[in-house]
């Protein structure tokens, strides 16, 4: 899973409460943060690996390396400022232009609900932007936790679903070592960022 | 907007700027003799041009004039038979106006601030009303911004005003209702971003950005025009060369944007006589000018360093933005666009270069450029040195242990080591990037860097992850040359961290602590710094320094800036380029010190009072014999290597491998 979007939109804090499910003031990213976290479904247990990007523009150039193969995508952006929906979009036009390949399922973000007193972004655009694009939408705090296992649940469902559709795309996975599935060896260590566990 | 004004002051300015005017000279309301008493000016030689009659005729006539200039444009150029030393002399003054205020000066102001006079001086705005009515508004938006750091409309005010140009002025002062002016202010910044997504280049996110504004705001949020801004120890700033604010250490650089303007003005024109400013000296400050490039760095302190001391520092704070971009890059985007805005690709890493400062304020590693190891047992010291030997992969060319934020070992590439070392100087930036990331809560960071001393074009990736979450004291750091090597990376911590837990190491590093100055067991020696040079066995090697705990009188933070301060003095008496010195012996007031140089070693040392000129030689005897007999556990005697390189007859040095990368770091595409 990456998560991607202008810088202070909360993807850090949204890590952190996937990651550990607490909430810390953080400074600005210095380069890509990895995490990892086990999601428990019904039947399987998917281990996430989330990979946090800066938001800055200097590491531009390096974010093609997280998002490259990922299973789930977040695109973040602050619902009180509309500046960082602009800059969703545009995320989301980098991802659609070059990196989809159709089994990445997209997320699209509104972090910070607990400024709903200075929103600038209403659900309704969000929910429109992402129907419109064929994304899935939620809105989320990361300073109160709400709608974090939410969205943390029906991602792994999503990703679960969108794998279990093309058993044939299994193969198509690398495994780094760390994980107990056979180990595939391919050229691209990044081509997976989520994977199944048994 | 401000520095082609500002260069504009001068006529001799042929950077293609729009609306020609007629050279005209501004003076506001300025009282020059008392601004900036004894102002001496360190310009290379050939300034001669500049004569102390001239100066004391400026002065005069600028004087004569201060009781009707109040706001009054003079357009007239000056009639002296040397009008370059005339606007020089202005534009100190202005410089002075604003570093180095004076009582009368504030009065006069009354109630409008001073930045906005001086701003509006340099914009020709002869109208004073409307910029008390906009002063006060933005004052009630900075507070704003305090209270709910989170609040967006303020931050999107403050980052939207730099980038608005010199007409919006105007419409900003006319603002009276808040939200209106908030509105305004979003559709500009809508407007802006939209305009520069639209252009069609490859990466529509490479446009956008301009706009953002960090969540965090610390110093950025200073009034400058408080007294309080203007009493700060040591101000530093940075500016490209067309003038544009990049970076300051207080107060934002967009309220800051006039002095920026001023200083530019004043490197340009001394350049335009082809000569170079070093510096400026006033009673209370010291202004020192560092030109890197295209970057022009301006410390203004009233520390009492050194000036040497003072670019030193200044140094370190370019090759801190070129460990971020690259000299590459930087070069290549000011040849592209002259006035492009640095602070778009430095956005958020205002808190990496605020902690710089504030070490290199603190620790005197920066002053003796070598890096202090944590000592610890020879033998502990090996076998962590064996742990990370063990644990390689291609690419890999330095594996760093730190623990309590100084060295425990460091492994390097062996075709790496052939060639160059590691610089204290990069070691420094790599510390202080680790205190300023958040590994310590994610986990695990990724990052491209650049060791600017190692090579200044070419990007590192920098594996950054603490050993014992929670408390976080002991780090590792890899560093490799492909960016796409983090899983096998990781995987290189994975087996160190089973090797440490397996020896048991972590406890081990936990109970290493620095010594105290008892251990050496000289009664009257309350503190020393010891940095031996590079002899002929150990060639080759880190430059270190050893240094026992700061302990009483000097355990609080004062007391301690204190004795830094003192051996600063040392220091640069040592080393004075005009008499460099081997040995002083200097009884202070609360202390007495002895600093001595050898063609061995460095040494600084610091008595009780009381003590005489021979029982501090007796002391150093012992105590040279202290170190060398605790050498081994003192410092990286022996640093280990290994050899990583897939195919080391291709390139000797990893720097040339990665060559390719810097050249598709995606800073190029942004213009």
């Amino acid at each position: 899973m990456v998560l991607l979007g202008g810088s202070g939109v909360g993807k850090s804090s949204l890590a952190m409460r996937f990651g550990r499910d607490e909430f810390y003031t953080t400074s600005p990213t210095v380069g890509c943060a990895y995490m990892t976290r086990v999601v428990h479904l019904s039947d399987v247990t998917l281990r996430f690996e989330i990979w946090d990007t800066a938001g800055q523009e200097k590491y531009h150039s390096v974010t093609p390396l997280y998002y490259r193969g990922a299973h789930a995508a977040l695109l973040v952006y602050d619902i009180s400022k509309r500046e960082t929906f602009i800059r969703a979009q545009m995320w989301l036009k980098e991802l659609e232009n070059q990196y989809i390949q159709g089994s990445t399922v997209i997320w699209l973000v509104g972090n910070k609900g607990d400024l709903a007193q200075n929103r600038q972004v209403s659900v309704q655009e969000g929910q429109g932007l992402a129907s419109h694009k064929g994304l899935f939408f939620i809105e989320t705090s990361a300073l109160s936790g709400e709608h974090i296992s939410e969205l943390l649940q029906s991602v792994a469902h999503r990703v679960y679903e969108s794998i279990g559709g093309h058993q044939g795309g299994l193969s198509e996975w690398q495994e780094t070592p760390i994980v107990e599935l056979q180990h595939r060896d391919t050229s691209n260590p990044f081509a997976s960022c989520c994977k199944v566990g048994p | 907007m401000v520095t082609h004004r500002a260069h504009h002051l001068f006529g001799t300015y042929s950077e293609g700027r729009d609306q020609p005017r007629p050279p005209s000279i501004l003076i506001g309301r300025l009282n020059l003799s008392s601004e900036i008493p004894d102002v001496c000016c360190g310009i290379a030689p050939d300034v001669s041009a500049v004569h102390q009659s001239d100066w004391d005729g400026i002065m005069e006539r600028d004087n004569h004039q201060e009781g009707e200039a109040q706001g009054v444009k003079i357009c007239d150029p000056p009639s002296e038979s040397n009008p370059l030393a005339h606007t020089l002399a202005t534009s100190l003054s202005l410089l002075g106006n604003h570093m180095f205020p004076d009582q009368v000066e504030r009065n006069d102001s009354g109630t409008a601030n001073k930045e906005e006079t001086v701003d509006s001086f340099i914009s020709d705005i002869t109208a004073e009303e409307p910029s008390l009515d906009a002063e006060s508004h933005s004052n009630q938006v900075t507070k704003l911004d305090t209270e709910e750091t989170e609040n967006p409309e303020c931050q999107n005010i403050a980052s939207t005003q730099p980038t608005d140009g010199g007409t919006e002025d105007a419409a900003d002062n006319d603002q009276s209702d808040s939200g209106e002016f908030v509105v305004t202010m979003l559709a500009k910044a809508k407007l802006e971003e939209q305009g520069l997504g639209v252009k069609g280049r490859s990466s529509p996110l490479l446009e956008a950005g301009t706009q953002e504004c960090p969540a965090f705001i610390t110093h950025r949020e200073e009034d400058v025009t408080a007294d309080s801004w203007r009493q700060h120890r040591k101000h530093v700033f940075v500016l490209s060369e067309a003038g544009k604010p990049i970076y300051s250490r207080y107060g934002s650089e967009e309220a800051l944007s006039s002095t920026m303007g001023v200083m530019m003005a004043l490197v340009s024109f001394v350049q335009s006589g082809d000569n170079i400013i070093r510096s400026v000296y006033s009673e209370e400050h010291t202004v020192v000018f560092l030109q890197k490039g295209p970057l022009v760095l301006v410390c203004v302190s009233s520390s009492r360093q050194s000036e040497q001391q003072l670019r030193g520092e200044l140094l370190y704070v370019y090759y801190q933005i070129i460990s971020m971009l690259t000299q590459a890059s930087i070069s290549r985007i000011f040849e592209h666009k002259k006035n492009y805005d640095l602070r778009r690709l430095l956005a958020g890493s205002e808190k990496i270069l605020d902690g710089l400062l504030n070490l290199v304020d603190s620790d005197p590693s920066f002053l003796l450029a070598a890096v202090h190891c944590l000592p610890i047992a020879s033998s502990l010291r090996d076998s962590l040195s064996q742990i990370l030997q063990k644990a390689i992969t291609p690419n890999l060319v330095f594996s760093i242990l730190i623990a309590k934020n100084q060295l425990l070992t460091i492994v390097q590439e062996k075709n790496v080591i052939e060639d160059s070392r590691l610089e204290p100087a990069d070691v420094h930036l790599l510390l202080n990037l680790i205190g300023a990331s958040s590994a310590f809560q994610a986990g695990e960071i990724w990052t491209p860097i650049c060791l600017p001393l190692f090579n200044p074009d070419c990007y590192f990736y920098a594996y950054i992850s603490y050993l014992d979450p929670p408390e976080c004291t002991v780090c590792l750091l890899l560093l490799s040359t492909d960016k796409e090597a983090f899983y096998a990376v990781a995987e290189c911590k994975r087996k160190i961290e089973e090797a440490m837990v397996a020896q048991n190491s972590l406890s081990l590093i936990a109970k290493a602590h620095s010594y105290s100055v008892s251990q050496v067991g000289v009664s009257d020696l309350r503190h020393f710094m010891y940095k031996p040079f590079d002899v002929p066995d150990n060639y080759r090697q880190l430059t270190q320094f050893t240094s026992p705990e700061m302990e009483a009188p000097y355990s609080s933070e004062e007391e301690k800036m204190r004795l830094l301060d003192l051996y600063r003095y040392m220091h640069s008496r040592i080393h004075s380029t005009s008499r460099p010195l081997k040995l002083i012996y200097h009884v202070a007031e609360r202390e007495t010190l002895l600093a001595w140089v050898t063609s061995k070693f460095e040494l600084y040392t610091c008595f009780s009072p009381l003590v005489t000129k021979a029982c501090a030689i007796t002391a150093i005897t012992k105590l040279l014999r202290w170190i060398k007999k605790e050498e081994d556990r003192l410092f990286i005697r022996y640093p280990p290597k290994y050899s990583t390189t897939p195919n080391p007859s291709k390139s000797s040095r990893s720097g040339k491998s990665d060559q390719q990368d810097s050249t598709d770091n995606g800073f190029l595409s942004l213009l």
